[in-house]
């Protein structure tokens, strides 16, 4: 049990049909083409790509929250059961959510402490007293103060609804907790808060976090590995600094290089092109009718994602150093 | 934050709670005294609905000629109005009461159903939707009538079908759009059971729809009601309510108006006391509104 991952997720697939008009034939969309994803106990992972990339869709089969097409996820070595069976509404204890817009996450005809107990009573932990300071020492936990409890959601500000959000989240003590673009929604000035409140609770609780986001420079902040995800698949994985440093997929370069920084200006990549669309997958690679690199090669035979020697994973056919030196 | 802000939210409420409109307490008042005499009916009318003073038959209220012996006057057969009106508030009460609760539970049921199961159970329930609010309810109410008989609670039922299908509607549509907006999601996630999830969470956030539903109904109900006693399919005599009354004294119109006009300014008056309430109670029971 120690040795097997928290969370393994093996080649998952999720289609949706799309109909398009009145009467045409439905077309079938692949939000996530075949993604594996491991997570190790009390470790962050962090899950990043454009808007509609399909990391939403991840973290939402990660969760059992959606059944995938194909593929398997397995957490703490079982097979996740279906969606709403008793075993599916038992697993809800290990493993949380952390929602991008708080106020649509929270009743709002609900005070802030009975929302924090109810993960409490829905699973049937400790007594009316033993939940009461459970739910006292979460607020104090997530830095909320104690009359802040009987307020409801629209009484606070954004960012102390996420903090809502993170304490609700953590009152079953989870192994696990999806992040779904948590700092999205919230002020710039609140972000910074709330990301290192998310650090300091996993300290504390030592839970492991899978923090999906569009903001690489968020994802670093957190994470000690980082996936990055282009057209439903993770082109590369590896710890953020390789990342941020030394990006091997051309997709991840274009990425780090559109980060703002001060006094660097004229050498971003700018991507040519159409954004990916999920409903006309290119053959091949997915990122080749983007990719400033790309070869024959590309257009026809899709890259599988390969280990590298320093512990990364890229899915690319020029992601051999010499390969990449030669085509630039 | 400063103190100024913390302070303001408790002290808000409790001047909230005890600060009532005045057409909303009129409203509430007459409610209340409905209720009074639907429960104390026995008590307080003066006479059997259905006693006979023969001696004073058609005799008009006091101030326009009466006795004091019947301040609201008598019918054509010197039965007390007042007896009569009071007696007849307990029945249209009881009536719209049941069916506007019958109505709106059913419904709720139904569209919670829907939302809940989608699919086949959805598309089966919005084709009783579709089947009820296409068939003329009086058709419906004089089938039924004809062939199970007249007894007051197949009566209240069958009001009670009069309107399901709004509730229905209304409660699969919020409850869709609750699950697709976050909270109920949420909660789901979370490893509730979908009757935790429906039951505190989706009925509480869409309760004020459906009391402002409710609100709208109950007066149609008494109006229905009226409707099919006038047609001598609803309460039968010598059983009293307020749209037999009407009925009946249509047709001393001219000679006798009081026996018309009292339960007719009854049934406007409960109908636009419900309706302030209602409204009223729809803001109070919202804590966003505070």
């Amino acid at each position: 049990m120690r040795n097997t991952p928290l969370l393994q997720a093996r080649d998952l697939v999720r289609r949706y049909g799309m109909r398009r008009g009145l009467l045409g034939r439905s077309v079938d969309i692949t939000a996530v083409a075949g993604v594996s994803l491991t997570l190790e106990r009390g470790r962050t992972l962090g899950l990043v790509g454009e808007s509609g990339c399909g990391k939403s869709t991840t973290g939402r089969m990660v969760l059992g929250l959606e059944t995938p097409d194909a593929g398997s996820v397995e957490f703490e070595g079982r097979i996740m059961p279906p969606p709403g069976t008793a075993a599916w509404r038992a697993m809800r204890a290990r493993m949380q959510m952390v929602f991008q817009d708080p106020l649509g996450a929270l009743d709002r005809r609900m005070n802030v402490a009975a929302q924090i107990a109810e993960p409490l009573e829905i699973h049937g932990i400790g007594d009316a007293a033993a939940r009461a300071a459970r739910v006292e020492a979460l607020l104090r936990n997530v830095g909320l103060r104690p009359d802040q409890a009987l307020r409801y959601p629209h009484e606070l500000s954004g960012g102390q609804r996420q903090r809502v959000v993170m304490a609700r989240a953590l009152a079953t003590e989870p192994a696990l907790l999806v992040c779904d673009e948590p700092i999205s929604a919230l002020d710039v000035s609140i972000q910074a808060q709330v990301m290192n409140l998310l650090v300091e609770l996993q300290a504390e609780h030592g839970m492991a976090v899978l923090f999906i986001s569009h903001d690489l420079r968020a994802v670093r902040q957190v994470s000690e590995r980082v996936a990055v995800m282009y057209l439903g698949t993770i082109v590369e994985e590896g710890t953020p600094d390789a990342l941020l440093h030394d990006a091997q997929h051309p997709y991840t370069r274009a990425l780090v290089s559109a980060i703002p920084h001060p006094g660097r200006g004229g050498n971003r990549i700018v991507l040519q092109g159409d954004p990916p669309n999920p409903a006309a997958r290119p053959s091949g690679c997915p990122f080749h009718p983007r990719c400033p690199v790309a070869v024959a090669r590309c257009s026809t035979e899709a890259p599988s994602l390969r280990d590298h020697p320093d512990g990364r994973r890229v899915a690319c056919h020029l992601a051999e150093p010499a390969a990449i030196a030669k085509a630039a | 934050m400063s103190d100024l802000a913390i302070a303001a939210p408790v002290a808000a409420p409790a001047k909230a709670r005890l600060h009532i409109p005045p057409g909303v307490a009129i409203g509430l008042g007459w409610i209340l005294l409905m209720l009074a005499v639907a429960f104390l009916a026995d008590i307080i009318s003066p006479y059997g609905y259905t006693a006979l003073d023969l001696r004073n038959r058609l005799s008009p209220p006091i101030g326009f000629g009466g006795v004091w012996a019947h301040p609201l006057g008598t019918d054509e057969l010197g039965r007390d109005v007042l007896s009569r009106l009071i007696h007849s508030i307990r029945m249209s009460l009881l009536i719209a009461f049941g069916a506007t609760i019958i109505g709106a539970a059913f419904g709720t049921t139904m569209g919670f159903l829907a939302a809940h199961f989608r699919g086949l159970v959805e598309q089966a329930v919005l084709a009783l939707v579709d089947f009820s609010a296409a068939l003329p309810f009086l058709i419906l109410a004089l089938a039924v009538l004809a062939f199970f008989g007249n007894s007051l609670w197949l009566f209240i039922v069958l009001l009670g079908f009069h309107a399901w299908e709004r509730y229905a509607r209304i409660a699969r549509g919020l409850a869709i759009s609750a699950g697709a907006q976050g909270y109920a999601a949420a909660v789901r996630q979370l490893g509730a059971r979908p009757l935790r999830v429906y039951a505190r969470h989706i009925l509480p956030n869409i309760a004020s729809t459906l009391i402002i539903s409710m609100t709208l109904a109950f007066p149609e109900v008494i109006l229905l009601e009226s409707g099919l006693s006038f047609l001598g399919l609803g309460v039968q005599p010598p059983a009293t309510s307020l749209g037999n009354m009407v009925g009946y004294g249509r047709e001393y119109l001219t000679r006798a108006p009081w026996i018309l006009l009292a339960p007719a300014f009854t049934i406007i008056l409960t109908t636009l006391a419900i309706s302030i309430v209602g409204d009223w109670l729809r803001d109070k029971l919202d804590p966003t509104l505070r």
